[in-house]
């Protein structure tokens, strides 16, 4: 169903949403709750334009007021169109270095597609399959374009952290001509994206070419290297000779519920479960050396994307059953849409309103059950969602013999314990300036996760692209300005 | 890559390792670990430091070959390199001027126990070591701690060696005398420091273990390492691995230490195999 690129002109508002959002061709759900590649297919050229003829163009585009970094969405559809690919990717790259991730793990119906006009009377414009559509495309052909980099400015910079905080800083300050390392932690790059994110949602084969396109463009990286212990900051801007630092550590810490049991003998955390598949494959097992333990029913509590990720990485394994329970009901579910429908097909089942009080054991030290109270929602709470009130007398117990904590994450104290003068919130983020990322200490910028807790990849690259800007002006003209608090 | 500088067996299925790494060896401290992987499918390992030398900038430690992972590693020689290695990690022992310490030793944990040997005596101590072992073969670092303590005493559990018995057989009488120890630092198996607890418990002797838990990042971010301390939750790798040893749940340590039994001994099981297909095909080939 092809269309003609001059005709794409001549549609009028009426006919262009009278075609019917396009769907997102996908692997079967009873083959792909058994394997661990993509879900999602991707579309086809012809799909693209076809959708990208829904947009209409809007002279004030909402969509964009939705959008974290602002990308130029009409201006890249049009491309799209016209059918100018790598002209739609290199649009959407003026506004985000990692087109090809976001457009996969960003929340976007509460964002671009949340705001979007078509979806006052029919779905939105699919704006994330198309931003994902022409990141492929891009890495697809082989022809990746790399921005042009600017005069060496002699300057050094050192990042903490590979997540998308970190990526999206270094890619900016690497175009501008200042020498850029990223120092990790791990023995990967990518934070979240790596060890947290799975291969189901966002292949490992697309961040490693986003790396390599960094390497190419010039950033050094460093892993097995932990600022706070290998080495810390003072030292990085001491002996080492950087001029600037930036932060983005994500958060650490996972949180666990505080109920008896919960140190038993196949209760995971998530970050946990989600480490040792996605960054040491354990789904290999014995193949890779790092086991993992397979069970048959699987609870998994949270609502959250890493709870989604969690209980869909258990079915994978092989779990008879795979069950959410999660203590509100699915209204107030964080999960991104697309992957709560996605559970939903592969089989995951989905116990809301609940909520555990113990982890049960069998005698032997492992988990064989968990004892749940059913909740009610009540007033609305701080977050504005309506709080869950237990309902007494309604105790029942799920059996299971592996259970995952996906709950949130604290902040990781490991670099500000050991950095004099950066100081932090008494949650233990970072506090940081939220247009410029500008810490309490001269030189150091902070960004992502550490600063504002768990939030999303499109948050964490915004900060570190707004970073890199007050970086570079710090750079180039040695003003710094203390921030309040 | 990190190069193993040099690579020799000092008891059987125990092999020193020196390990070229400057940043580590220049930020060690007493009582901090690394963690490394062998190879691209290997699992992440903690292994504490035994040595560091700033100068040469290497790092050494001491592996006894009992899972699949320190049996591959046991296999590597110097001019090798290790796949991964990063650290120093955890928190370093808390060295302060005590009086009287004993530092109690079992298997490798005698490697672990030298640096904070070291630091205790430089802090102005009394340091006796007692080191333990099933039998004579398996006592290593014995020298080396010699040069360092006050005094060293060794058991070993078939008498082949020292004193007959466990090492609470040394510690008991040094906890009834007149000078006990202010101090006790154990350092082995589960079941060695578990026993050392109770039995300076009913004498109130502050005592410090260190807890040797399964790990992945060694940065806080998993809790695989979890252990309960004084009723509370701890992350091994962050807030230890040092921690009160009259506080420690020992029982759940040892619940979540065989954790992956099953799988450790398939994982094993698979790499002993293999290893004898390849030594009988090399046969093959220089036949
Ligand atoms: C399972 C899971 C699924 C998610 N799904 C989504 C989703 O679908 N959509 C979405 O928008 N968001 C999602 N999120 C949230 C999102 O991933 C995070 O908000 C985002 O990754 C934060 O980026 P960051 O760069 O701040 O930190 P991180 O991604 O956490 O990266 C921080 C990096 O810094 C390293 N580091 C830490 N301390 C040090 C140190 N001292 N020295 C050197 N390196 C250090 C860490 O090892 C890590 O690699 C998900 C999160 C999880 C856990
Ligand atoms: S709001 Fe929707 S229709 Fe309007 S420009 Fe943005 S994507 Fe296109
Ligand atoms: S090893 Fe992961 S938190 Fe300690």
């Amino acid at each position: 169903m092809s269309t003609e690129p001059n005709k794409a002109n001549t549609l009028t508002p009426k006919e262009r949403m009278r075609i019917p959002r396009q769907d997102m061709p996908e692997q079967d759900p009873n083959v792909r709750n058994r394997n661990f590649d993509e879900v999602n297919l991707g579309f086809d050229a012809d799909t693209a334009v076809q959708e990208g003829l829904r947009c209409l163009q809007c002279k004030k585009p909402l969509c964009i007021d939705g959008c974290p970094v602002k990308i130029k969405i009409p201006e890249f559809i049009q491309l799209i169109v016209e059918r100018d690919f790598p002209g739609a990717a290199a649009k959407i790259k003026e506004d985000n270095s990692l087109p090809a991730v976001c457009g996969r793990v960003c929340p976007q119906e509460t964002q671009c597609e949340a705001t979007c006009v078509v979806g006052n009377r029919f779905r939105p414009v699919a704006i994330g399959h198309l931003e994902r559509f022409v990141a492929d495309h891009e890495r697809e052909s082989g022809k990746v374009q790399l921005p042009k980099k600017a005069k060496a400015t002699g300057k050094k910079v050192a990042i903490v952290g590979s997540g998308p905080a970190g990526l999206a800083c270094a890619t900016d300050l690497v175009q501008w001509g200042h020498e850029v390392t990223v120092y990790e932690a791990l023995h990967e790059y990518g934070g979240v994206l790596v060890y947290g994110i799975p291969e189901f949602r966002l292949p490992k084969k697309i961040l490693g070419a986003e790396i390599d396109n960094l390497r190419n463009m010039g950033v050094n990286f460093v892993k097995n290297f932990i600022i706070g212990k290998t080495m810390t900051v003072d030292e990085l801007m001491g002996q080492e000779g950087y001029d600037a630092v930036f932060v983005g550590t994500g958060a650490g810490l996972p949180w666990f519920m505080n109920i008896p049991g919960e140190n038993l003998n196949g209760v995971y955390s998530a970050n946990e479960f989600l480490t040792r598949v996605n960054l040491m494959k354990a789904n290999n097992f014995p193949q890779s050396d790092t086991p993992i333990k397979i069970a048959d029913t699987v609870v998994v509590f949270g609502g959250g994307n890493t709870a989604m990720d969690a209980v869909r990485t258990a079915k994978r394994l092989g779990a008879e059953r795979a069950i959410i329970v999660y203590r509100r009901s699915e209204e107030e579910m964080p999960a991104r849409d697309e992957e709560i429908k996605h559970a939903k097909e592969e089989g995951i089942e989905f116990m809301l309103l609940t909520a555990p009080t113990k982890m049960l054991d069998d005698g032997k030290g492992w988990v064989k059950g968990v004892e749940c109270l059913k909740m009610e929602l009540g007033e609305p709470d701080q977050s504005g969602r309506r709080r869950p009130m237990p309902i007494e007398g309604s105790e029942f117990t799920i059996d299971a013999d592996l259970a995952v904590v996906a709950i949130g994450n604290g902040s990781n104290p490991l670099l500000a314990k050991t950095t004099p003068g950066l100081k932090i919130n008494r949650w233990g983020n970072i506090i940081a300036d939220a247009e410029t990322g500008r810490t309490s200490k001269k030189g150091v910028f902070a960004g992502g996760d550490i600063v504002t807790g768990g939030a999303t990849v499109i948050l964490a690259m915004g900060a570190g692209r707004q970073a890199a800007a007050a970086m570079h002006e710090y750079l180039e003209t040695g003003e710094w300005v203390e921030i309040d608090g | 890559m990190y190069t193993i500088t040099s690579a020799e067996f000092i008891a059987p299925d125990v092999k020193l390792f020196h390990i070229k790494a400057p940043y580590i060896a220049q930020k060690h401290q007493a009582g901090q670990f690394v963690i490394l992987r062998v190879h691209d499918n290997g699992e992440r390992i903690p292994i504490t430091i035994a040595e560091s030398d700033p100068d040469k900038g290497e790092i050494a430690i001491i592996v006894q070959g009992i899972g699949r992972t320190t049996k591959e590693l046991n296999m590597k020689e110097a001019g090798d390199h290790l796949q991964d290695l990063v650290g120093p990690l955890g928190t370093p022992t808390h060295i302060e001027k005590w009086g009287r310490v004993v530092i109690v030793s079992g298997g490798v944990g005698t490697a672990e126990a030298l640096p904070i040997a070291r630091a205790m005596k430089k802090a102005g101590n009394h340091v006796t070591s007692i080191i333990g072992a099933r039998t004579k073969d398996l006592v290593i670092a014995e020298k080396l701690m010699e040069e360092l303590c006050d005094e060293v005493l060794i058991t070993t559990d078939d008498g082949s060696y020292g004193i007959k018995g466990l090492v609470t057989t040394a510690l008991e009488p040094m906890i009834n005398s007149d000078t006990p120890p202010q101090m006790v630092l154990a350092v082995g198996p589960l079941p060695m420091m578990s026993a050392v607890a109770e039995m300076t418990r009913p004498h109130n002797i502050k005592t410090v273990v260190s807890l040797n838990t399964i790990m992945i990042d060694g940065t806080g971010m998993c809790g695989g390492c979890r252990a309960t301390v004084g009723g509370e939750t701890v992350f091994v790798c962050v807030d230890g691995p040092e921690f009160d040893a009259h506080q420690v749940d020992f029982a759940e340590l040892r619940q979540r230490g065989s954790m992956y039994h099953q799988q450790e001994r398939q994982s094993l099981d698979q790499f002993l195999e293999r290893c004898k297909l390849e030594s009988a095909s090399s046969e093959d080939t220089t036949k």
